[in-house]
């Protein structure tokens, strides 16, 4: 039993006490690592699966016993998946689409959150309050009369019914915005408004340059929001010229749902891109999420 | 008194007040816009739309009074099962995600090393396209060849037909959109951070036992967080369309025919417009009424101030 005792440094042997504490202790450790590893694994597996068996040939697919580490490597799955559908057609789409979202996204809601957090006036706080409200609006709400109302200018099968909303702001990111313009100390508009600046030179200089990290966290979301949209596509753009990644996928899978190589393949080359922005942006993501749920 | 309280000049913060309505207004234009345009008209068409028929060649709506509603509460099955099917979805995820997310970021609250590679992995689900999702969990679930029953197999358990079964097929939409509530985790780690470990050592000094420092300090001071999560978990998931309709349909049998599958079918398979709105309404009278027990029962129990 003396040789399971550790000693200190200073040769005292611990206490069965202090041992017990420790060894608690320890033990508290490595079931909390065994618990996170073991859901660390669940949740990537769908990754793992989706990437290997983007690699197999098809014959290897439907084969049992299952293996993860394909058997033999087919890498023309890839190419042969953007030859199968209009990829880099459906790639440029979604794109497109992602971009002008983001940019309809970031420019309006930055310019109407100033609006709602930096200036006074009359009326202020029951439009912001109508804001919030439309939030519980659901899209189903909207879907139809919109959809007829693009329809009726001719705007079916294009981008527009997609992208011309986001220059006019979002709830949900306005809220957002606003919040973060709060918390900016007014002493530097009061400065730069005894220094004779407007109040347009106070938004363009002051405000916009300090609220980088919610431009950003409005940006991200935006981008993850536009290249995932199924539902927008699918009201919108009927088509196949038009079809974003996400239609374009799911449409080659209700014709050809047996040919797991070349769509696990497409699912990987539409997945990619947001792994490595998310990799690029992941510290403002986080803070992001946190900044939105912390205001609740 | 009263004339300095009117003197904009002799208040805190209030600096030109009165004479900023202006640019107030010009930065806020472009909502006012919006909000008409793509909020307030559809808002009252769509009310409109719903006391209506459409025909469907030249999308003339024709008054057909509150047939659409009659027909909606008594003579379509659909509608019944689809709000029954939602409020399944709703409840289980509700209960499932709260637990598993917030148990998650409890163990990743405490310390642990690699807390960033954890973190990722549990967030990763959502940054997967929901159609390249749904597609791999389709075949992850296939019922031969798929990971999971061919794991099963392997240990000689023929697994269930997941999806493809009137009996788990709900299920299995639950625990997918669990496997995707990777912000929940995020939010809530956050708020586990921000209780000050000062308040557990006090409560261990005087012999607190973990569920009583669970149920007096944890709680309270994640309420905010769960607020938030709960409130806008509801209001999604009542909203839950793309990823069951790209995976099951509503199908099999309409074991999975969440209330905005139903409603999409009827829009923009059946072009039954006026009808669709109706269910539209009927889904925003149901969110509104459940957001408001939600703020009346819980926000009075939320503490923001620490």
């Amino acid at each position: 039993m003396a040789m399971l005792r550790p000693a200190l440094a200073n040769g005292r042997t611990l206490s069965d006490e202090e041992r017990k504490y420790f060894l608690a202790r320890r033990l508290k450790t490595v079931l909390t690592h065994a618990v996170l590893i073991t859901f660390g694994i669940t949740f990537m597996l769908p990754f793992v699966w989706m990437i290997s068996s983007s690699l197999k040939p098809n014959v290897d697919i439907f084969e049992l016993p299952v293996r993860l580490i394909p058997k033999t490597y087919r890498l023309e799955n890839y190419i042969d998946a953007t030859n199968a559908i209009p990829f880099w057609q459906y790639l440029w789409n979604s794109t497109y689409y992602t971009i002008f979202a983001t940019i309809g996204a970031v420019l309006s809601n930055t310019f109407i959150a100033y609006g709602f957090a930096r200036v006074r006036w009359r009326g202020r706080n029951v439009l912001f309050i109508i804001v919030i409200a439309t939030m519980m609006l659901p899209f189903q709400v909207r879907m139809i009369p919109l959809y007829i109302l693009f329809a009726k200018i001719g705007w079916l099968n294009s981008f527009l019914p997609l992208i011309v909303p986001n220059f006019f702001g979002n709830a949900f990111y306005i809220f957002l915005m606003r919040q973060f313009m709060m918390t900016l100390p007014k002493e530097l508009d009061d400065a730069a408004r005894i220094d004779g600046a407007s109040e347009w030179g106070i938004f363009w200089r002051i405000a916009v340059p300090l609220s980088k990290p919610a431009i950003l966290t409005v940006a991200i979301f935006e981008i993850i929001h536009t290249w995932h949209d199924f539902i927008g596509p699918l009201v919108y753009l009927r088509h196949p010229t038009k079809y974003t990644l996400s239609i374009g996928l799911r449409l080659y899978f209700t014709q050809y749902g047996a040919e797991w190589g070349l769509l696990m393949a497409a699912a990987a080359m539409f997945t990619i891109p947001m792994v490595i922005f998310f990799f690029f942006a992941q510290r403002s993501f986080i803070e992001g999420i946190t900044l939105t749920g912390l205001k609740g | 008194m009263f004339k300095l309280k009117r003197d904009p000049a002799n208040q805190p913060n209030s600096w030109r007040t009165d004479n900023l309505p202006a640019w107030g207004l010009f930065f806020v234009t472009p909502w006012i816009i919006g909000f008409l345009a793509f909020t307030v008209y559809p808002f009252f068409a769509s009310l409109y739309f719903s006391f209506t028929n459409f025909n469907i060649i030249n999308f003339t709506p024709r008054w057909v009074g509150l047939d659409n509603y009659v027909e909606l509460f008594t003579a379509d099955p659909l509608f019944w099962i689809s709000i029954g099917n939602s409020i399944k979805y709703a409840a289980l995820l509700l209960l499932f995600a709260t637990v598993f997310d917030i148990f998650i970021a409890y163990l990743l609250s405490l310390n642990v090393k690699f807390l960033s590679i954890y973190r990722t992995v549990f967030f990763f689900p959502v940054l997967v396209p929901v159609v390249a999702a749904s597609l791999t969990w389709i075949w992850i679930l296939n019922p031969r060849f798929g990971l999971i029953n061919g794991l099963l197999d392997l240990i000689g358990v023929k697994g269930p037909n997941w999806l493809a079964s009137p009996n788990t097929a709900m299920l299995s939409i639950i625990l997918i959109a669990v496997w995707g509530s990777g912000r929940q985790v995020i939010v809530y780690l956050s708020g586990f951070n921000d209780i000050p470990r000062s308040l557990y050592e006090a409560a261990d000094i005087d012999g607190a036992s973990g569920f009583q420092k669970f149920r007096k300090i944890t709680l309270p001071l994640l309420s905010p967080q769960i607020f938030f999560n709960v409130v806008t978990l509801i209001i999604f998931s009542l909203q839950s369309f793309s990823e069951v309709y790209i995976m099951t349909q509503g199908g099999p049998a309409n074991s999975t025919l969440l209330y905005a599958v139903n409603l999409y079918n009827r829009a923009f398979r059946d072009f039954a417009m006026g009808y669709a709105s109706a269910l539209a309404w009927i889904m925003f009278l149901l969110i509104l009424a459940l957001t408001l027990i939600i703020f009346k029962f819980l926000s009075g129990k939320v503490i923001y101030e620490r």
